[in-house]
């Protein structure tokens, strides 16, 4: 092959990459004989992981990226995409998956976050990044970042849809709000969303009693005046699309058909299923019934006809119940 | 004209769009729609497999016999492109990941296909293309398929290396590559054109 020709990890092939996803049901697996379930009921991709989210929050402790052993296993075990996580800022289990040659990353509030400072500067990756938000403020941050696809941050492992109902209904409220700005307002907006990289600097510049420069470099090679330009010319594709200009999946909490199916009513482009799938009373059933959900949610009779007998749903928890939001991670 | 973008799953509206600006330009009336109702797609003119993951594809069109329609509009003389996982499901033999996965395809062209050829996503790239009849084409291959092998009666319209990336056979098209995902409406209008022969 002409190798000097052809050119890798394009934003294009980035976004692209996602697009491919768009009406599909990407699942989270935990070895080779649930990806095999999930490819087998229709899945687009899986998430390879080394616990799903309502265990990690059982178990509690530190959660990290999975075994590399168990992610090769699951590659091996399917021909669909497959994802796994990493802990937010965590550059080098980034490159580490990138290595393995997992298809995409998400940068993951499910794990314990490793930078307390900055997610990771993803157009620096071959690789294409998934990341959460609850919000456009997060999602505009991440897309700046380099992040090829957003999904709400619900919360994971609860098996309770509301809160990735709330994040759906904040982003779409706000990008409402974007459409109707002009340039000035939208610059406004920018410089807002562009104060949380300004939390590094300002917590040495009050340690040392300085001031921060103008053109200081606070994340990277980027000042605060590019961070904010970067977040305004984001805002402007915002208004212009009058969405996201990235891929927009639902994730966190979805557990049966019909909890799919209205947060593709809401607008999300597809669906990540997280512990619904594997901790349900039977997953194959579960799993085929979603994809059929998601295919079909303007058609009730369909959803309604998916969800017949399936079983025991994963039980779920009430939100205010929790001790720890994971949502709350990575801002 | 009336084409039908089989909206199973996949990049679907990215081929709404391009096909509507490909009429326009065209000059051509016309309507494009995205549907997964098999009234819709035996009612059309021309018909688009999207990009997105055949094994996904494959069992939501053959679940809802829309797989029924698409042959009946193809062995009628209707045109059928299909892009990148679109192009998988219109060959007639795959490689062993089609057979691990039992993924029926559509059987409409003497091609052999081989899924995610140039590896996976890491291994993703854009490239300019030379492309029968349409001249250089900045075309985006992810976790693309390639046609190792054609029939007498399939016309080669694009290569890289030993792959075949782009064929026709008479109102048949399949691509390996995702014309939809650029900014580049003449593959769109290539296919438009099939529909007036």
């Amino acid at each position: 092959m002409q190798l000097e020709k052809l050119r890798f990890g394009t934003e294009l092939i980035k976004r692209g990459f996602a697009k491919m996803q768009k009406g599909g049901v990407i699942m989270d697996v935990t070895n080779a004989e649930q990806a095999r379930i999930a490819e087998e009921a229709g899945a687009v991709a899986v998430m390879a992981l080394h616990r799903v989210p309502a265990d990690i929050r059982a178990a509690g402790g530190v959660a990290r990226m999975a075994d590399p052993k168990k992610i090769e296993e699951i590659m091996e075990a399917v021909t669909i995409p497959v994802m796994a996580k990493c802990r937010i800022g965590h550059i080098s289990e980034a490159k580490a998956l990138e290595s393995l040659g997992v298809d995409m990353i998400d940068e993951s509030e499910v794990l314990t976050p490793a930078d307390a400072f900055f997610h990771i500067d993803k157009r620096e990756f071959v690789v294409p990044f998934v990341c959460g938000a609850r919000s456009l403020e997060e999602a505009v941050r991440r897309i700046w970042e380099g992040a090829a696809m957003i999904r709400t941050k619900g919360e994971a492992g609860t098996g309770n849809v509301v809160e990735a109902v709330r994040h759906m209904r904040l982003m779409n409220y706000a990008i409402q709000e974007v459409t109707k700005m002009d340039e000035s307002e939208l610059y406004s907006v920018a410089e807002r969303y562009a104060l949380p990289y300004k939390k590094l600097a300002n917590a040495v510049a009050e340690e040392m009693g300085i001031k921060l420069r103008e053109d200081e470099q606070i994340f990277g090679k980027y000042s605060m005046a590019e961070i904010t330009d970067g977040l305004f010319e984001v805002l402007k594709e915002v208004k212009k699309l009058q969405r996201l200009p990235v891929v927009n999946f639902a994730a966190g909490g979805i557990a049966t058909p019909a909890d799919a199916a209205l947060m593709m009513l809401l607008g999300s482009d597809g669906v990540f299923v997280g512990s619904g799938i594997f901790k349900s009373s039977n997953p194959p059933a579960y799993a085929k019934a979603i994809v059929e959900a998601v295919e079909n949610w303007r058609d009730s009779r369909i959803v309604a006809e998916a969800s017949k007998g399936l079983g025991e749903p994963m039980k779920g928890e009430e939100i205010d119940k929790l001790e720890e939001m994971l949502q709350s991670r990575g801002i | 004209m009336k084409v039908s973008v089989i909206a199973a799953q996949g990049d679907v509206e990215e081929h709404v769009l391009m096909a509507r600006r490909a009429l326009k330009e065209l000059g051509l009336e016309g309507n494009v729609i995205a549907t997964i109702r098999k009234e819709d797609v035996a009612k059309s003119d021309g018909i688009i497999l999207p990009g997105g993951e055949s094994t996904t594809i494959s069992k939501l069109i053959h679940a809802k016999s829309i797989a029924e329609e698409i042959k009946k509009a193809a062995k009628e003389g209707k045109p059928v492109m299909g892009t990148c996982a679109g192009s998988i499901l219109l060959a007639k033999y795959g490689d062993e990941q089609i057979e691990k996965t039992k993924t029926k395809l559509l059987e409409l062209m003497d091609i052999w296909v081989k899924r995610n050829a140039f590896g996976r996503q890491r291994e993703s790239f854009q490239t300019t293309l030379n492309i029968k009849g349409i001249g250089d084409f900045e075309a985006v291959f992810i976790r693309a398929p390639a046609i190792i092998k054609a029939g007498n009666n399939v016309e080669i319209l694009a290569t890289l290396d030993d792959c075949i990336v782009a064929a026709k056979q008479g109102n048949i098209l399949a691509l390996a590559f995702h014309p939809e995902l650029t900014n580049d409406t003449r593959l769109h209008k290539y296919f438009l054109e099939l529909l007036l022969k």
